[in-house]
């Protein structure tokens, strides 16, 4: 008996998956780069500290206009959707409650990173701006970044029940039947939703 | 619709998470102070790998320095009347002092009793006599083009040295081998590591940080924007 291929759903679109990528591009880089600038045993092993502080400070300005791009010329209609769902923590929303979590701290913490990342690059130029805790700050935000990191690949790629997810945000598209075991209600929402139109 | 998916949880939780973020840029440092001597011993059981409340490792140029005790030299000159070079082991050869005293580094951390062993400026002046006229004492980095000085004045305040130990071992390459300036009353970057040269001069020359426009002074807790310990 000849089996049907599984039926697929499409789950992130072209802007999301763009917009998840450069993130996460960049925070590799950025973690990466830091943990250079901030670990003894790595700051003696690489030693070429002003290389790696404009690697750190370039790819973050990098990752500030990629993303600012891929707002603007991407599509503005899935975005605004993905917003209101975090919104609310819509719960027949595309994420589960923990998604919508994670994302909503990726979020905050970007915009602290930025933040303390700028003061500690403003305030090596004008003491005015020089805080006792802007470092603290920044890598406290490291330490729980890393720990989000760590859990979001966990699940991404390793869990047998989660990481079909992964071929949401590579391929943009997702098993039926992983999504309905997964997220049943965002299928439910979406197929009346197909049938609405 | 019900009412509840309709409440902005997770608007409230970005902005608890942004305005908590924001404002520990205030209270973080205080927060840290009470949370140390839980980090510190986090950091010392996991030494090198994760500096909580410990060392970082700042540098200016490509590559750090590296100490080999066959050509290794120090070199004071200037307004002194013995001109002199110094070997690793005559260095070693004058009276050693120990102390504990913490470090403070003007981006925010600071190491709490580090243990330091070295050679006292006055005795290592008293090898090469000062003139009447030197005012001030220039440290040159063997990592170029580090350099800072101290007043005269400056080097009788209490715990200053040039460490040739730190903690019971010779310093490492990381924290400036063979030897650094110590003066923990003042922000680290005055204490050069990786000294190759001294030179005393009659006007306190602007080092490496002054030039970009830290303090020439840099009173810990009452310099570089602070105002308080």
């Amino acid at each position: 008996m000849a089996t049907r291929p599984p039926e697929r759903v499409e789950r992130w679109n072209r802007t999301e998956r763009t917009a998840h990528w450069v993130h996460a591009t960049a925070f590799c880089v950025l973690l990466g780069s830091g943990l250079c600038l901030y670990l003894p045993s790595l700051s003696e092993a690489v030693s070429r500290r002003p290389l790696l502080k404009d690697i750190h400070i370039y790819t973050a300005l990098a990752w500030a206009v990629a993303l600012a791009v891929v707002f603007v010329v991407g599509d503005k209609r899935s975005l605004r959707a993905t917003f209101r769902e975090l919104d609310r923590l819509d719960p027949k929303g595309r994420m589960n409650r923990g998604q919508q979590l994670n994302t909503i701290a990726t979020i905050a913490f970007a915009i602290l990173f930025s933040v303390s990342g700028f003061l500690l690059w403003y305030g090596e130029r004008d003491t005015r701006f020089r805080f006792a805790s802007t470092l603290l700050v920044h890598d406290w935000l490291m330490y729980i970044s890393l720990v989000l990191f760590l859990g979001h690949l966990y699940y991404a790629l390793i869990l047998p029940s989660t990481r079909h997810s992964l071929s949401g945000m590579t391929r943009g598209w997702v098993r039926e039947d992983w999504a309905k075991r997964r997220h049943p209600d965002w299928v439910a929402a979406l197929r009346s939703e197909e049938r609405a139109t | 619709m019900d009412g509840a998916s309709e409440r902005r949880y997770g608007r409230a939780t970005f902005l608890l998470l942004v305005g908590g973020g924001l404002s520990s840029l205030a209270w973080g440092a205080k927060a840290s102070g009470v949370l140390s001597p839980l980090t510190s011993s986090v950091s010392q059981l996991v030494g090198n790998l994760f500096p909580v409340g410990g060392w970082r490792i700042y540098t200016i140029s490509g590559s750090m320095p590296i100490f080999d005790a066959k050509t290794w030299r120090l070199e004071i000159g200037g307004l002194v009347a013995n001109p002199r070079t110094f070997t690793y082991d005559e260095l070693r050869a004058l009276p050693q002092s120990h102390q504990v005293s913490d470090f403070h580094c003007v981006t925010g951390w600071t190491v709490r009793g580090v243990r330091w062993s070295g050679v006292r400026f006055p005795h290592l002046l008293d090898q090469v006599k000062p003139l009447p006229e030197a005012k001030a004492i220039r440290f040159d980095s063997l990592e170029q083009p580090y350099n800072d000085s101290l007043t005269l004045e400056q080097l009788h305040l209490r715990d200053v040295m040039l460490a040739l130990d730190m903690d019971g071992q010779p310093l490492t390459r990381a924290h400036g081998s063979p030897a650094r300036v110590v003066i923990p009353e003042m922000y680290g970057y005055k204490g050069v590591k990786w000294l190759t040269r001294i030179e005393l001069v009659g006007h306190q020359p602007t080092g490496y940080w002054e030039g970009l426009g830290y303090d020439q002074n840099a009173w810990v807790g009452h310099s570089n924007g602070y105002t308080s310990a």
